[in-house]
């Protein structure tokens, strides 16, 4: 597959959704709905389950199953109070030393009128800083589409992988085909340009590991993440507030610094 | 003479780069330019003596970011830090390495920021300026840089920070490693307010994308001009997003002031004197700041 067909792979409404991951990877899971400052984002899910014997905060964007419930899921799209039900899930795992799982498949954070009258420029801003220190183990697995700072918001990890097909974008090809070239058709162009699939992220440094997809057998990929998962967690669960958070900024401290001259 | 192109209008407010606003360096002296806004003929003169605010409608023209550090700095105070950093075209992006020479040529600067340290009116701080004629302020690995060390440099020297910020967002050519800026840049300012490190950020027009969703909003207050656009998204992708026209003042600095998202909107007349209100309130008497 090019860049642009693992673009529409993870794209496809066939593909298996964050919830789909979610429950296939967490047992006992409960479901904790709200930000406690506006409402209730169904475009982000999250709760406490377990993760083989090892209890853990999980946080998905879900896109939804069928027509009715994608649309009100917004197709996948949060608002800022998904953001800040994600972050406020997240420091209720800091507090019990829970480690926090996050499952990325988004196309972006909603780019709407009451998104934008209630912050959600802040609101990923603070999901970053807060993220940056969070005192427990994180680790984010981008299963679908990573779209920009929407994606970001919940990827500030320990380690962060990637689904072979999937695909982590600073733009939509689209976008950057129709800013650049004022065409949206050269997005596969674009794409190729962007570097946006799992190989190329790897290779540049900004992901740590790739998760085969086992041509197109995702109760196979599931299995083999739930068990990388736990093996991942069990080793960053053995360091330190320090080390972890040390970690964690420093992996993020080097991105681009050798790209600079 | 009038300015060549004096008349045509930006097709895209988040494009424009010197075509308002601040010359670029090598431009012919114009003798009088039409303000934006009220469309009245001013004599470039006056503009300039004025701080670039048309004196006719108080409209704030785009500042390039050395002259915003002027405009607040004490006279000869400005010491500037990494100013030799450049990008790379490490993706091989079409186009990025004539975009990178053609944004020098056109601001004179290496990059989209400008950082160093500042003396206001005796209150020594670091200071870091965007320039929107550096690909409208496009956040690539050298503004994540820049800024990250900027934060670290004060945290080191035990100073506040103070940021001007313009942005269309990320600076796609540089991909994915772009948009890891706005972690980084998030790092760095959560490091330097935990221990204490005050943090004020004037957010200027336009502010946009993934500067906003980073450091532009994480100082401890914040601060924009008259009309300033702040924005996540920008107007054109929302509207095209949700298909309707968006209300007038939609994103405007006063909008956001009255949703509750800034301290303050300040004229560019009164920024240093506020600048310095702010800076003196939180220093000691030995001349350190907050708790660092």
């Amino acid at each position: 597959m090019d860049a642009f067909e693992k673009v529409l792979a993870a794209r496809d409404t066939n593909r298996p959704t964050g919830l789909s991951f979610l429950n296939a990877i967490v047992s006992d899971f409960v479901e904790f709905h709200g930000d406690r400052r506006f409402g209730d984002d169904p475009a982000v899910v999250g709760g406490v389950g377990r993760l083989g014997d090892l209890p853990i905060t999980v946080i998905c964007t879900e896109k939804g199953s069928d027509t009715k419930d994608r649309v009100s899921r917004n197709f996948g799209s949060a608002h800022p109070e998904g953001y800040r039900k994600a972050l406020r899930l997240m420091k209720q795992a800091e507090k019990f030393r829970r480690p926090v799982l996050t499952l990325v498949d988004t196309a972006g954070a909603f780019c709407g009128l009451e998104a934008e009258e209630r912050g959600q420029g802040l609101a990923i801003a603070e999901n970053l800083m807060e993220l940056m220190t969070l005192r427990t183990p994180v680790i984010a697995v981008v299963t679908g589409e990573g779209g920009s700072g929407g994606a970001l918001a919940l990827a500030v990890a320990n380690q962060v992988w990637m689904l072979e097909n999937a695909a982590y974008s600073v733009i939509t090809p689209e976008g950057c085909a129709s800013i650049l070239w004022k065409d949206a058709q050269r997005r596969d162009e674009a794409a190729a340009f962007l570097g946006l699939t799992a190989e190329k992220l790897l290779e540049l440094g900004l992901i740590d590991e790739v998760i085969s997809e086992e041509d197109g057998d995702f109760d196979l990929v599931k299995e083999h993440l739930k068990f990388q998962l736990t093996t991942a967690f069990k080793i960053l669960s053995a360091l330190s507030d320090e080390e972890l958070t040390r970690q964690r900024y420093e992996k993020f401290r080097t991105m681009g610094v050798n790209r600079i001259c | 003479m009038l300015r060549k192109g004096l008349f045509k209008k930006p097709s895209n407010e988040l494009e424009a780069g010197g075509e308002h606003g601040e010359p670029a360096p090598e431009a012919p002296d114009r003798l009088v330019v039409r303000c934006s806004s009220c469309k009245k003929m001013i004599f470039d003169e006056d503009f300039r003596s004025n701080q670039m605010v048309c004196p006719n409608c108080g409209k704030h023209m785009r500042l390039s970011g050395r002259r915003r550090i002027l405009t607040v700095a004490d006279p000869g105070s400005f010491q500037e830090t990494n100013s030799d950093l450049c990008s790379t075209d490490f993706l091989s992006f079409p186009e990025y390495t004539e975009k990178l020479d053609a944004a020098q040529r056109h601001s004179g600067e290496a990059e989209g920021v400008v950082t160093g340290l500042m003396v206001v009116n005796g209150c020594p701080c670091m200071v870091f300026a965007m320039d929107h004629r550096f690909m409208m302020g496009s956040m690539g690995s050298v503004i994540g840089e820049k800024i990250t060390r900027c934060f670290e440099e004060a945290q080191q020297n035990k100073l506040p920070v103070v940021g001007f910020t313009v942005s269309g967002g990320a600076r796609m050519q540089e991909g994915l490693t772009s948009l890891m800026q706005m972690a980084k840049t998030s790092g760095a300012v959560k490091r330097f307010s935990d221990a204490g490190g005050l943090y004020i950020c004037v957010l200027t027009d336009p502010t946009s994308g993934g500067v906003t969703a980073s450091f532009a909003m994480e100082a401890d207050i914040l601060i924009s001009e008259p009309g300033a656009l702040i924005a996540f998204a920008g107007p054109r992708v929302i509207e095209q997003t949700i298909h309707k026209k968006l209300p007038a003042g939609f994103q405007r600095a006063e909008f956001l002031q009255e949703k509750g998202f800034l301290d303050l909107v300040v004229p560019r007349k009164k920024l240093r004197g506020t600048l310095y209100r702010l800076l003196s309130l939180h220093r000691r008497e030995d001349g350190g700041y907050g708790r660092i």
